[in-house]
């Protein structure tokens, strides 16, 4: 990897990373008298792939949770595309491109797989109540176009097959399929993707690994993700943020971060020959 | 055999969207429709419009209301009687109020204003949840008649405390008051029962219905996808309360004529409909005309099998009707605790195969 610099750097397979995205500074989380999050830093830069690694309970899902806008942190400032965020509701989050999915699924699991992904698309749906209720005209037209992106994420993650099925009745590979579906249907700038990869085989995650490069790729859509999968993590990640009892002990690249003695103490540990 | 899909391509998303997209289903919603407008107006008498017809198609659109807000939204009510009052006391005012205005106009402003109430008394549901609602929402049912009880402004300051409907017409025929005709007041009716089931389809298969369902289904996982619960909640509450209000329009001003609120929109009502929603399905509007059909065929066809055909008293009847309307609604339950909508979608997908299921 190439030296930094405010405009971004050149991964070692040759991608383009720009501009700082999404920055978190000094952020300090508590619940009570747990500190949950202490002093963390880092950054989100434009088009790359981040994961946050470290053990159970060292705060990865509580960062998400933060940058999501469940938490809001009691220090530390939120910085987005250059403008600091005041505190807002998750649903604000998500109308600023914001997209993420779930370490437990949470899939609407009323609903077919179709209309979970269209639920993806809401944020770009305009048309008011009483012209959806006439139906024909502005909301039809509405429902179509976003009808055709839908189907282009559908095709992107190979469910077509299962369009019309009703979600309760899906695998749970699948459904962690569907749930990437939706967040991807919102067409986000700042993918965050929870334990995208968690109780999977083999073969779901070679698949889930493809479409997370695929996605990062073709729409060029920065993505953050925590994962407990070493190798997953550092074949995927352009840079590591590891996390350890709510602290940062270790930041950069996939190699920097195997090397970093802080890391391998805390959570890689040391193969034993 | 005749109920297939295959053959039948789609080749737009408009058409692959469509209420009812196999042919079969098309063609017989066209002559259900066509059997209800055309055919049923010239053959129908008084009895059958009073016992049957009216209250179907009067609590079908209460149950279509109720269940956008309880099976599309999941906010469970129990207020539905004392929203049905104030559409009713609603359209009494305007009525008297305005006598030039036409009834049309005034049921469907009754409606906008149970919608009004119907946010306001929608406005827990931000903090509290499940069952905790449901007692809020009996709250409103009980302060609702209270008030059009206890202020005489409400009924006019009549003797007897109850509201009666004035002689209005449509197109010069008249659909309240003492004399109006069986089909006409059928016919108004109808016209917005088939108003309120197209409206409720077209907003629950569009992004509103889908926020409502996010909200049902998790609302933490809705919050993050962008839908405001706030908005989402009170929409529903909006959109539910007007149907609502609608149905106790007509309830009062085309069905009974004369009302008094405790009698006509007591917590008993509240309790059928919600009963109408649960076992004709939550979240279908066809599930709404199901429950409404059962829960008010059911007693009509027991008494006409009992008292017509057994020859039983009148008052042994009135009393087994209850309990075999109880032990039915017990079975089915437990038969299909999704309701009747369901029964009728496993019933369908079956005959998509038939005869040939494997």
């Amino acid at each position: 990897m190439n030296q930094i610099s405010d405009e971004g750097y050149i991964t070692a397979d040759g991608r383009k990373i720009g501009a700082v995205m999404m920055e978190m500074k000094n952020i300090t989380l508590r619940f009570g008298g747990v500190k949950a999050i202490t002093d963390i830093s880092f950054d989100i830069r434009q088009g790359e792939i981040r994961a946050i690694i470290g053990p159970n309970g060292a705060g990865k899902s509580s960062m998400l949770n933060v940058i999501s806008g469940f938490y809001i942190p009691q220090e530390g400032e939120v910085w987005f595309h250059g403008k600091k965020r005041a505190p807002m509701r998750p649903f604000q989050v998500a109308q600023q491109g914001i997209a993420r999915t779930f370490q437990n699924i949470a899939l609407f699991e009323g609903m077919s797989v179709l209309d979970n992904v269209m639920t993806g698309r809401l944020t770009h749906m305009k048309s008011g109540m009483l012209s959806q209720a006439i139906w024909k005209g502005k909301a039809e037209r509405e429902e179509v176009a976003n009808r055709e992106v839908v189907e282009k994420v559908i095709d992107f993650l190979e469910i077509q097959a299962i369009r019309k099925t009703p979600v309760a009745r899906l695998p749970y590979g699948l459904k962690k399929r569907v749930e990437l579906a939706r967040a991807l249907a919102a067409e986000p700038k700042l993918l965050l993707l929870d334990e995208p990869m968690a109780g999977m085989n083999v073969e779901e995650k070679e698949d889930m690994s493809r479409f997370i490069l695929d996605v990062n790729d073709e729409f060029g859509t920065t993505i953050a993700l925590i994962e407990h999968d070493m190798g997953v993590v550092m074949d995927l990640s352009d840079r590591v943020v590891v996390m350890d009892y709510g602290k940062k002990i270790g930041d950069g690249t996939p190699d920097e971060v195997r090397n970093n003695q802080n890391v391998i103490d805390a959570y890689l540990g040391v193969a034993h020959d | 055999m005749f109920y297939r899909e295959s053959g039948d391509f789609k080749t737009s998303y408009v058409e692959d969207n469509q209420t009812f997209p196999i042919k079969f289903d098309r063609y017989r919603y066209y002559f259900v429709l066509l059997v209800a407008f055309l055919l049923v107006p010239v053959l129908i008498n008084d009895y059958w419009v009073n016992a049957v017809f009216m209250p179907f198609l009067i609590y079908a659109i209460a149950a279509i209301g109720l269940n956008i807000l309880v099976g599309y939204c999941g906010q469970v009510s129990l207020g539905t009687g004392g929203f049905m009052a104030v559409g009713a006391y609603a359209c009494y005012k305007l009525m008297t109020a305005f006598p030039e205005v036409s009834i049309f106009i005034h049921v469907l402003l009754a409606g906008g204003i149970t919608a009004f109430v119907g946010v306001m008394f929608g406005l827990p549901s931000l903090r509290i949840k499940g069952f905790y609602l449901a007692v809020a929402t009996l709250a409103a049912q009980f302060f609702l008649v209270w008030l059009f009880n206890r202020v005489p402004w409400f009924y006019n300051y009549s003797a007897s405390g109850q509201i009666s409907a004035p002689e209005r017409t449509v197109f010069g025929v008249p659909v309240t008051g003492a004399s109006t005709d069986a089909w006409a007041s059928y016919m108004f009716c109808l016209v917005f029962v088939t108003i309120s089931a197209i409206l409720a389809r077209n907003l629950t298969r569009g992004s509103v219905g889908r926020k409502w369902m996010a909200i049902r289904d998790m609302d933490i996982a809705a919050e993050i996808i962008g839908v405001d619960p706030l908005r989402a909640k009170l929409s529903a509450f909006a959109v539910s309360s007007f149907f609502i209000g609608v149905s106790g329009a007509l309830f009062f001003a085309v069905y009974l004529g004369a009302v008094e609120v405790g009698e006509a929109f007591g917590i008993t009502k509240s309790f059928l409909v919600l009963f109408m929603v649960i076992i004709g399905g939550l979240g279908s509007i066809f599930g709404s005309f199901a429950g409404a059909a059962f829960l008010v065929l059911l007693p009509v066809l027991l008494k006409n099998v009992l008292v017509g055909m057994l020859g039983w008293p009148t008052d042994l009847a009135a009393h087994l009707e209850f309990m075999i309307v109880g032990a039915l609604i017990i079975t089915f339950l437990i038969a299909e605790p999704h309701g009747l909508a369901q029964l009728w979608r496993v019933a369908k997908e079956k005959l998509r195969l038939w005869p040939f299921p494997h």
